[in-house]
C-alpha cells in the first residue's frame, strides 16, 4: 500500500509514477510529483518505480479559471 | 496524465473566408447618420503607461469633457478596474440603481495595456452597477478597443447619463475627434453591426485593424444578462470577431442609455506606443516568456493549439465538470465536445490572438457554421471559441453534446449580446426546473426544456432577443426566476433556492466546488459574485490536499483573489501566468504561484511605469482595491455576511439521484469526516447529515476568511484595516462601514 495525496492506493512490484497516474485518472498535463520527498523529473515518470509504503504527492498546479 | 497530439490531417476541410457579408446596407446606414455633437482635442501617446487624462461622455447633455488623472488615482487605484470604482463611486449615491441616468460604465485598460512586447496585455476592465446584483461588477475583456482608447490619448471612457436615440460614439485618436452620432438604421446584433461599422470608420483597408468597435445585441434590450463585445480585426480570416466583457449585465445597462456602440479609431499599433520606463527590461522579459511559451506549451496546457477548451476533458475526469445543473461532474458524451474534437472543428492554420504580441494566444474560431434557425438562418458565420466556458456551460451543463448545436448556442450568445457563462447556468437551472416538474410546458410556453433539447434551448434565446415568451422570463436571471417561481407557487421553494446557481444574483461560472470548501469561498466569497476569476482553488484544495485547514483555505482566499485582482488593475489577461509554467517550476518555492512569472509582473509594472514595486507590494495594491470595492458594496446595501451566502447545490448534493450518484464518496465522508456509521440510514438520513456538515463547515470558513482578511465576522473591513491601507482618507469611506461597526 502507498499514500497518493493522503489516500492510499494498492501498491504492486515494479509500480512505476505513470501506473499511479493512470490508477487515480490523473490527466492533467502540469504535475509535480515527489515520491518520498524525492522530485521526480517528467521524463522519468515511466520509469521511475515506487517502493511499498511509499508517500507520493501529485501536485496539480492551478491552471484552470 | 494524457497528452493530447496534434494531428493536422484531421482538420475538416473549411475554407475561413467563406462567410456571409453584411456591407450591402453599409451607405445607406451611414447616410441616416446625424451628428449631434462633435469636438476636437490633441491625441496623446501614453507616458510610462498613463495618458494622465480620462474622457467623460454625458449621452443626455451631450457633454464631453476631459478629466486629469490624479496622483491619488494612480497611487490608490492604479487603472483598469481600480480606475473603474473610483469613477462609479464618484457617480453614484447609495440609492442609485442600474438603470438611473447617473449610474456610469467605465473602460479602463490599465498601465500595462497595450504593451507588445509580453503575452496577455491588450485587456481591459468594465466596470458598471450591475442589474444583476445591484453592486458594482467589472468584467475583464480582450479585444483592441482598450489599448486603442489609450492609445488615442485616455485612461479611462466614462459613459453617464441615457440618450432618448440610438447613438455612437466616435472617438478618432488619430485625428483628434470625439463624435456622438445619431444613429436611427444601424443593424442591432453584433455580428452585423461591428462588420458595417469597422468598414464604415476606417479610411482604407489598411486601417481596419486600428479599428474597435464595442457593441452588444437583441437580447441586452430585454434581459438583465447583457453583454459586450470588443471586436479586433482578424487579418488572416479578413474579418471582425470578438471577444466579450460577459459578466453581470453591462450590456443592458449600455443599451439602456441607448448606446447602439463605441467606435475607437487607434495609431497604427508599434512596439512603443506605451512609453515605458524601462524599454529593455520589457523587451528581456517578452523574449524570455516567449522562449518558455515555444519550448513548453506543447507538452503542458497546448493552449496555443486548443485554447482554454483543453480543460474539458481534464475537468470531466476529475468529477469536476458541470452536468445537468452541476448535479454531476462528468457525462460519458464529453468526448463529443472535448478538445479533440475542437482541434478538428477550430480552423487553425495559425495561432490566434486577441492582441499584439501574445504567443499564448488561445482565442480560437470555429468557421463555416451554417446557422440552422433564427433571424440568420442559413447564414454562414465564424463563431468564437468556443472556449471552455461555453462549451461546459452551453454544452455538458445543459446536457448538450451535439458540437454544431453548441456552435450555434455560442454564435447566438455573442451576437445578441448574451454572456455564455450566464445563459448557460440559467438555461441549467430551467432544465431542471423541467425536469423536478417546477416548469412544464405550459409554464414554459410550449418549450420542451428536457436535458440536452438544443431546439428548444435555441428557440428560449430567440425569444429574448425578441423579448418575448418564456425568453424574457429567462433574461431575468436565475435570482429573479427563483423569486418569480416561488411566486407563482409552482415547487418547493427549498428546492428552488438550493439549487438555483447564483450568489449576489450572478450566476454560477463552469465548475464544480461541492468536493472543494476553499472553492465554495471561492465563488461565494467574491466582491462581484461567483466568477472564477478571483480564485480557483479546487486542485490545491480536493486533488492535492494542500489546504488542509481553515486557515489554509483562508490564507489561499486572501492571496490569490488579490493576485488575480492585479490583472485587472493593469491591462493583464490571467491565463499567460500560470497556464504554462517555466521548465525548472517544480523545484521552486511555492510553485503553484509561478514564482517566475509573479517577478515577471514585478518587473513589468516597474519598467513601465518607473515605480519600483516588489510582490508584496504587488499584493498591497491589489488589497487597497480589493477593500474599496467590499466598502462600495456596503455603502449600496449588500456587501456583508449573509450576501455571501451560497446556494447549497454548490456545497454539497441536494437531491436523492446526486447522493447515490456518488454514494461510496459520501457514505466514507460520513464515517472519515463525522464520525459516524451510515449502515442502516435512508439516502435522505445521510443527506440530511451532509447538509449539516457541510453548511457548517461553509459558516466556519467564512469566519476564517473574513479574519485573515482583517474583516468583522459580518464581513465588514475594520477601521484597522482600511488605515493599514490608507483608505481612511478617501472620502466616504470611513463613514460606510463606521455603521456596522459596534
Amino acid at each position: 500500500m502507498i499514500q497518493v495525496n493522503e489516500e492510499p492506493l494498492d501498491w504492486h512490484e515494479g509500480m512505476t509514477v505513470r501506473d499511479v497516474l493512470r490508477a487515480r485518472n490523473y490527466r492533467f498535463p502540469m504535475l509535480i510529483i515527489h515520491v518520498g520527498g524525492a522530485l521526480i523529473p517528467k521524463q522519468d515518470y515511466d520509469t521511475a518505480t515506487i517502493p511499498d509504503g511509499a508517500v507520493v504527492k501529485v501536485i496539480h498546479l492551478i491552471s484552470g479559471g | 496524465m494524457s497528452q493530447l497530439v496534434f494531428d493536422p490531417a484531421k482538420v475538416m476541410n473549411i475554407d475561413y473566408t467563406q462567410r456571409t457579408e453584411y456591407l450591402e446596407g453599409l451607405e445607406a446606414i451611414q447616410a441616416a447618420h446625424k451628428v449631434l455633437k462633435e469636438i476636437t482635442y490633441t491625441p496623446s501617446l501614453p507616458d510610462k503607461g498613463y495618458t494622465n487624462r480620462t474622457l467623460y461622455v454625458n449621452v443626455d447633455t451631450l457633454e464631453i469633457t476631459e478629466k486629469p488623472v490624479t496622483q491619488q488615482m494612480k497611487d490608490v487605484f492604479i487603472g483598469g478596474r481600480g480606475f473603474g470604482l473610483y469613477h462609479l463611486w464618484n457617480a453614484v449615491k447609495p440609492t442609485t440603481r442600474w438603470n438611473d441616468p447617473e449610474n456610469e460604465i467605465i473602460i479602463s485598460p490599465g498601465p500595462v495595456a497595450g504593451m507588445t512586447q509580453y503575452a496577455g496585455t491588450g485587456k481591459s476592465l468594465v466596470v458598471s452597477l450591475s442589474p444583476q446584483t445591484d453592486i458594482p461588477i467589472d468584467s475583464n475583456v480582450g479585444g483592441f478597443f482598450g489599448p486603442l482608447l489609450k492609445f488615442s490619448g485616455f485612461d479611462a471612457l466614462e459613459l453617464q447619463g441615457k440618450s432618448d436615440k440610438d447613438i455612437i460614439l466616435f472617438i478618432d485618436g488619430v485625428k483628434g475627434i470625439i463624435r456622438i452620432e445619431e444613429a436611427p438604421t444601424d443593424p442591432v446584433d453584433s455580428h452585423v453591426l461591428a462588420e458595417v461599422l469597422t468598414h464604415m470608420y476606417a479610411e482604407n483597408e489598411a486601417d481596419l485593424p486600428n479599428i474597435s468597435v464595442v457593441s452588444t445585441g437583441a437580447a441586452a434590450e430585454h434581459s438583465l444578462i447583457g453583454m459586450l463585445n470588443f471586436s479586433f480585426y482578424d487579418r488572416r480570416r479578413g474579418c471582425v470577431r470578438f471577444k466579450q466583457a460577459g459578466r453581470g449585465g453591462i450590456g443592458t445597462v449600455f443599451r439602456n442609455k441607448r448606446i447602439r456602440a463605441l467606435v475607437c479609431r487607434g495609431p497604427v499599433v508599434k512596439g512603443n506606443l506605451n512609453h515605458p520606463a524601462d524599454p529593455e527590461t520589457i523587451a528581456r522579459t517578452g523574449i524570455k516568456y516567449h522562449k518558455e511559451i515555444r519550448e513548453n506549451d506543447g507538452t503542458q496546457c497546448m493552449m496555443r493549439r486548443n485554447g482554454t477548451a483543453h480543460i474539458v476533458e481534464i475537468m470531466d475526469a476529475y468529477d469536476l465538470l458541470p452536468v445537468h445543473n452541476f448535479q454531476f461532474g462528468s457525462h460519458p458524451d464529453v468526448h463529443r465536445i472535448d478538445s479533440a474534437y475542437w482541434q478538428q472543428r477550430c480552423t487553425q492554420a495559425t495561432v490566434d490572438g486577441c492582441w499584439y504580441g501574445c504567443s499564448m494566444a488561445c482565442a480560437k474560431g470555429a468557421d463555416g457554421l451554417v446557422l440552422k434557425t433564427g433571424p440568420y438562418q442559413g447564414h454562414m458565420v465564424t463563431v468564437d471559441g468556443p472556449e471552455y466556458e461555453n462549451a461546459a456551460g452551453l454544452g455538458s451543463n445543459c446536457g448538450v453534446f451535439d458540437p454544431d448545436a453548441l456552435l450555434e448556442l455560442n454564435f447566438y450568445c455573442d451576437t445578441y449580446g448574451i454572456c455564455t457563462i450566464t445563459y448557460g447556468t440559467l438555461t441549467a437551472f430551467i432544465m431542471e426546473c423541467y425536469q423536478r416538474g417546477i416548469l412544464n410546458k405550459e409554464r414554459t410556453g410550449g418549450l420542451e426544456m428536457t436535458w440536452g433539447n438544443f431546439e428548444a434551448d435555441l428557440e428560449m434565446m430567440h425569444q429574448m432577443a425578441r423579448g418575448e415568451g418564456f425568453g424574457k422570463i429567462a433574461g431575468l436571471g436565475v435570482k429573479k426566476m427563483k423569486e418569480h417561481f416561488i411566486q407563482q407557487g409552482w415547487g418547493d421553494p427549498q428546492l428552488i433556492n438550493d439549487i438555483g446557481m447564483e450568489n449576489k444574483g450572478l450566476e454560477y461560472s463552469q465548475y464544480m466546488s461541492k468536493e472543494s470548501l476553499a472553492q465554495q469561498g471561492g465563488y461565494a466569497l467574491t466582491n462581484k459574485g461567483p466568477q472564477h476569476d478571483e480564485a480557483w482553488l479546487i486542485f490545491m484544495d480536493m486533488v492535492n490536499k494542500q489546504l488542509p485547514t481553515f486557515e489554509d483555505k483562508a490564507e489561499a482566499l486572501y492571496y490569490f483573489p488579490l493576485f488575480r485582482t492585479w490583472f485587472g488593475l493593469n491591462g493583464f489577461c490571467k491565463l499567460p501566468w500560470n497556464d504554462v509554467v517555466p521548465a525548472d517550476n517544480a523545484s521552486q518555492p511555492e510553485p503553484q504561484k509561478v514564482p517566475e512569472h509573479v517577478q515577471n509582473y514585478v518587473d513589468l509594472f516597474t519598467a513601465t511605469t518607473g515605480i519600483r514595486i516588489t510582490k508584496e507590494d504587488l499584493i498591497m495594491q491589489s488589497a487597497r482595491v480589493y477593500n474599496f470595492q467590499r466598502v462600495f458594496n456596503i455603502r449600496m446595501g449588500k456587501g456583508l455576511r449573509l450576501h455571501d451566502a451560497a446556494p447549497y447545490r454548490s456545497l454539497g448534493p441536494v437531491t436523492r439521484e446526486e447522493y447515490e450518484s456518488r454514494a461510496e464518496r459520501y457514505d466514507k465522508q460520513i464515517v472519515d469526516e463525522m464520525g459516524l456509521d451510515p449502515v442502516g440510514k435512508t439516502t435522505e438520513e445521510k443527506m440530511a447529515l451532509h447538509r449539516e456538515w457541510r453548511t457548517g463547515r461553509f459558516s466556519k470558513l467564512m469566519d476564517a476568511v473574513y479574519t485573515r482578511r482583517g474583516w468583522t465576522l459580518d464581513g465588514v473591513p475594520t477601521l484597522d484595516r482600511l488605515k493599514e491601507l490608507g483608505l481612511d482618507a478617501f472620502p466616504g469611506v470611513v463613514e460606510v462601514v463606521k455603521q456596522h461597526l459596534s
